[in-house]
C-alpha cells in the first residue's frame, strides 16, 4: 500500500518521470565526462597508468597535428556556417514564394542527399575528385581545358572537396528548417506590409529576418556543433585518417587517431576535453550574441 | 533570469553530447580499420589487400548503432582437431591463415597423439580483431589462446610483454637454429624475449618487367649488371631515351604513401631510424637523405612519377603496373600474390633480382610486412600452444606449407637452397616469374637486414607519409629541412 501511495504521491511522480532520463544523463554522459576529464591527466599505458598532471595539456601546447587539426575543424565549421545558412535561407524563401514551380521536386531533390550514408557518399565523392585525368571533376576541368589538379593532396582543392560533399548533404536539411520557420509567419503581416507599400526586399529585410531569427540561431548553433564535431566526411573522402599534411584531419579525427588508432587514451581524452572547452565558449558567445543569454524583458 | 538557466543548461547538454560525439567516433571502427587494413595491406603478406579492404570500406558504411552489431560478428568461425584434445581458441584477420594453421593441426595431433588439440579459428576485420585483442589483454580476460598479430599492431600488442603474453624462446629452439635470425628478432620485445612466430622474410627484391624492357633493348644481362642505384638511373636513362621519352611513362615510381623505399636505404647503410629499443629514434639519417635526395632528382629528371595514391600496393598500382607506366620497382617478395592475383595476365613478363644499393658490398635488402602469432598468458595451456605454433610456423613442414598454400618466402634458410622445395615448378610464383623467385633469395641470405618496429615507428610512419613524403616528392622541400620537421614531431613523443 505504501508504494501504491508513493506512486501516487504528486511530490514524487515528476521525480519517478524523469528518473529514465537523469539515469541515462548521469551514466552515459556525466560519468563518462567525468572519467574523460580525469583521464586527460593520467598516462594510460599497457600495463600501468600513471598521473601525470598537466603534461598532456603541455604536450597539446606543441603538438603540431594537433594545431593543423584544429585550424581545420576551426576552417570547416567557419566555412560551413557562411555556406550552410544563407544558400539554404534563400532556397526557402525561393521554395515560400510563387516564384518557383514544382515545389515537392525541387524540394525532394535538395533532401535526397541527406537519406544517402556518408560513409557510402563519401567513397563517391572521393572516386570523383580523384587525381586521375579519368576522375569526374578532372574530367569537367578537361571540358574547359584545364589541366587535372590532384585534388585530394592539396589544401584548398581538398578543402572544398569537404565543403561540396558538406553542402550536397545538408543543404536540403537547412533549408527544410528555415522552411518550417517561414510557414509559421502569418501571411497577414505580409498582406499588411504590402498595403503600407513595402519592396520585396524590404519585406524580407524587416520581417522575414528577425521573424526568422530563432531558426537561424537554432540552424547556426547545430553548424557550429556538426563543424567541430565533423570526422565521417573526412575519414571517408581521404579513405581513413591520414592525408598529405594533414589536410583533412579534424579534432574528432586526431582524437580517434589517438585513442583508438594508437591506443593512447589519456592524450586523446586531452584532445575531447580541450574540443569540449573549446566548443562550450563558442557556443557562449553564440549565444550571448545573439541575445539568447540577455534577461527577459518582462 | 529562467531562460538564462535553460540556455546554461542546454549549453551544459550541448557539451556533454560533444563527448557524446566523442563515443560515437568508437562506432566506424571498422570503416576505420579497414582503412588501416589497407594500409596493412601494403605490409601485409596476405591476400587480403586493397580490393578486399575496398570491399570492407564499402560494407562498413552503415550506421554507427548497426556498425556496433556488425563488429561483433565475425568472418568465419570453424572448429577443428581433435574433440578430446585441450581445447583452443585462435583468431585472426586472414581466413587463408586459419585454413592454413588448420592443415598444421591435423598433422600435429598425428604426430603428438598424447597432446592433442581442438582448436576453434575464428577470422574478424582487421581493425576489430587487433582491438579485440588490445581489450581482453588489458581486462586480462577474454583473449584467445592464440592470435595472430600483423607489423604494424606489433608495438601496441607486445606492449606488455611477459604479463601478457608467453615468450616462445623454448618453443622454438628446436627450429629457431634455421630460421633467419634478422627476422625472429623483429618479433621480440623490448625485454629481448620472442613473443611473435613469423610467417615469413618479407624480403625486398627488385621487379622488372621484362618484356617491355626488351621492347626498348634492354637485356637481362643489364638489368643484372645493375648493381649501384647510379647504374640503376643509368639504364633508366638509357630506357626513356629508346622509348622516346614518352609521356605519362616511367621507369619507377616513388611513394608519398609507404616507407619501404626508405627501409631498403636504411638497411644498406645498417641504420634504423626507430633506435631500437634502447636508444631515441633518430630520422635525420644519411641513408634517407641520400635516397629522399635521389628520388627528387629523379623526379625531376623524369626518370619517376609519384606512385598514383601513395603507393603501388593498391588498385591504382596495380593499374599503373598493367599500362606499362612503370617497369621496374623494388617491393617485397610477398608482392608476387599481387601480380598472381590482380595481374595474371602479366604472367611470364616479370624477372626478380636483388634490390640495387648506394655503395657495392652493402646489404640490399629488408624484410617488411608480417605477421607475429602470439600465444596469450590466458591460455589454458601455454606451453601447448606455443609448441604447436612453432611447429605450425617454424617447422619444415609449416614452412613448406606456407610456401605452397599461402606463397610466402619463408624464414627457414635451410629450404632456401633445397631443390625440391625451391624450384617446385607446379609452384604459381614459380611458373608466374621468368626466374625461380628462391634463388633470388638465396642469393641474398645474409644482405636482409631489419628495421625494427618500435613503440615510436607508428608516429614516424605517419608523419612521414602524412608530411614528409609530401614535403619532399610532392612540394620539393629541402631534404634536411623536412627531416628536421620530421625529427621534431618525433622527438614530442619521446
Amino acid at each position: 500500500m505504501k508504494f501504491k501511495k508513493f506512486l501516487y504521491s504528486q511530490k514524487t511522480a515528476p521525480y519517478v518521470f524523469v528518473l529514465p532520463f537523469i539515469l541515462s544523463f548521469v551514466i552515459f554522459w556525466i560519468y563518462p565526462l567525468v572519467t574523460a576529464i580525469l583521464m586527460s591527466f593520467q598516462d594510460i599505458g599497457a600495463i600501468t597508468t600513471e598521473w601525470v598532471g598537466f603534461s598532456n595539456y603541455g604536450k597539446l601546447l606543441k603538438d603540431r597535428v594537433f594545431h593543423t587539426a584544429m585550424i581545420n575543424s576551426f576552417e570547416y565549421t567557419v566555412f560551413t556556417c557562411a555556406l550552410l545558412i544563407p544558400f539554404p535561407l534563400l532556397y526557402a524563401v525561393l521554395m515560400d514564394s510563387r516564384l518557383v514551380k514544382a515545389k515537392g521536386v525541387w524540394k525532394a531533390i535538395l533532401y535526397m542527399p541527406a537519406l544517402t550514408s556518408v560513409v557510402i557518399s563519401g567513397t563517391l565523392f572521393r572516386l570523383m575528385f580523384t587525381e586521375y585525368k579519368t576522375g569526374q571533376m578532372n574530367m569537367l576541368l578537361a571540358l574547359i581545358g584545364m589541366a587535372p589538379v590532384k585534388w585530394l593532396k592539396n589544401k584548398w582543392t581538398g578543402e572544398f572537396a569537404l565543403l561540396v560533399l558538406c553542402c550536397w548533404r545538408w543543404t536540403g536539411v537547412n533549408m527544410l528548417y528555415f522552411l518550417s520557420g517561414l510557414k509559421s509567419i502569418g501571411t497577414e503581416i505580409y498582406e499588411s506590409a504590402d498595403i503600407d507599400g513595402a519592396t520585396s526586399w524590404q519585406k524580407f529585410r524587416y520581417l522575414t529576418w528577425p521573424l526568422i531569427k530563432p531558426t537561424s540561431i537554432y540552424v547556426l548553433t547545430i553548424s557550429i556543433y556538426a563543424g567541430l564535431a565533423m570526422f565521417l566526411e573526412s575519414f571517408m573522402l581521404w579513405a581513413g585518417n591520414d592525408s598529405p599534411h594533414n589536410i583533412g584531419l579534424t579534432i574528432v579525427g586526431y582524437l580517434y587517431k589517438r585513442g583508438i588508432q594508437k591506443d593512447d587514451l589519456g592524450y586523446a581524452c586531452t584532445v575531447g576535453v580541450v574540443l569540449m572547452v573549446i566548443a562550450l565558449i563558442i557556443n557562449f558567445i553564440q549565444l550571448a550574441w545573439n541575445g539568447t543569454l540577455k534577461k527577459e524583458e518582462s | 533570469m529562467k531562460k538564462k538557466l535553460v540556455s546554461v543548461l542546454l549549453s551544459g547538454v550541448m557539451a556533454a553530447a560533444l563527448l557524446a560525439g566523442c563515443g560515437e567516433t568508437n562506432a566506424p571502427v571498422n570503416a576505420s580499420d579497414t582503412a588501416a587494413a589497407e594500409e596493412a595491406a601494403a605490409d601485409e603478406s596476405t591476400e587480403a589487400p586493397a580490393e578486399e579492404a575496398a570491399a570492407e570500406d564499402a560494407s562498413a558504411g552503415e550506421e554507427a548503432v548497426e556498425e556496433v552489431t556488425e563488429e561483433a560478428e565475425a568472418d568465419a568461425v570453424t572448429t577443428e582437431g581433435d574433440p578430446n584434445g585441450t581445447h583452443m581458441e585462435m583468431w585472426s584477420f586472414v581466413e587463408a591463415h586459419n585454413t592454413f594453421y588448420a592443415k598444421m593441426l591435423e598433422q600435429w595431433n598425428k604426430a603428438n597423439p598424447d597432446r592433442t588439440i581442438e582448436i576453434t579459428f575464428t577470422t574478424y576485420p582487421y581493425g576489430d580483431m587487433h582491438q579485440k585483442l588490445l581489450m581482453s589483454l588489458q581486462a586480462g580476460t577474454g583473449a584467445p589462446d592464440l592470435c595472430d598479430v600483423e607489423m604494424g599492431q606489433v608495438p601496441n600488442i607486445y606492449e606488455g610483454l611477459d604479463t601478457w603474453l608467453q615468450p616462445l624462446d623454448d618453443a622454438m629452439a628446436p627450429y629457431a637454429g634455421d630460421m633467419l635470425t634478422s627476422r625472429l628478432d623483429a618479433y621480440k620485445g623490448s625485454d629481448g624475449k620472442q613473443y611473435g612466430a613469423p610467417f615469413h622474410v618479407g624480403a625486398t627484391v627488385q621487379y622488372w618487367n621484362m618484356k617491355k624492357l626488351e621492347e626498348a633493348g634492354i637485356t637481362k644481362e643489364d638489368v643484372d649488371a645493375v648493381e649501384t642505384w647510379d647504374d640503376f638511373t643509368k639504364l633508366g636513362e638509357k630506357y626513356l631515351e629508346a622509348i622516346g621519352h614518352e609521356e605519362g611513362k616511367y621507369w619507377t615510381s616513388v611513394d608519398t604513401g609507404g616507407t619501404d623505399w626508405m627501409w631498403i636505404a636504411m638497411a644498406e647503410y645498417g641504420d634504423d631510424w626507430t633506435g631500437g629499443f634502447d636508444n631515441p629514434a633518430n630520422v635525420k639519417l644519411d641513408s634517407v637523405k641520400k635516397m629522399l635526395k635521389m628520388q627528387q632528382d629523379w623526379l625531376a629528371s623524369g626518370i619517376a612519377e609519384v606512385s598514383p595514391d601513395g603507393h603501388i600496393d593498391l588498385e591504382a598500382g596495380f593499374q599503373n603496373i598493367l599500362d606499362g607506366n612503370i617497369v621496374t620497382f623494388p617491393k617485397a617478395m610477398w608482392y608476387m600474390s599481387r601480380f598472381t592475383n590482380y595481374m595474371p595476365e602479366e604472367k611470364g613478363n616479370w624477372y626478380i633480382t636483388k634490390c640495387p644499393v648506394f655503395e657495392k658490398g652493402q646489404k640490399c635488402s629488408v624484410g617488411i610486412g608480417g605477421t607475429g602469432t602470439v600465444v596469450t598468458q590466458q591460455s589454458v595451456d601455454k606451453e601447448l600452444a606455443a609448441d604447436f605454433l612453432c611447429f605450425a610456423k617454424m617447422s619444415p613442414e609449416g614452412e613448406t606449407m606456407i610456401w605452397q598454400d599461402l606463397g610466402f618466402d619463408v624464414c627457414n634458410t635451410a629450404l632456401w637452397t633445397d631443390d625440391a622445395f625451391a624450384h617446385d615448378d607446379s609452384n604459381q610464383y614459380n611458373q608466374f616469374f621468368q626466374n625461380y623467385p628462391y634463388d633470388v633469395l638465396a642469393s641474398i641470405k645474409d644482405q636482409i637486414g631489419t628495421i625494427l618496429t618500435v613503440k615510436i615507428s607508428p608516429t614516424i610512419n605517419e608523419y612521414f607519409c602524412n608530411t614528409t613524403a609530401n614535403e619532399v616528392l610532392e612540394d620539393g622541400m629541402d631534404v634536411d629541412e623536412a627531416l628536421q620537421e620530421l625529427q621534431d614531431a618525433v622527438d614530442m613523443e619521446q
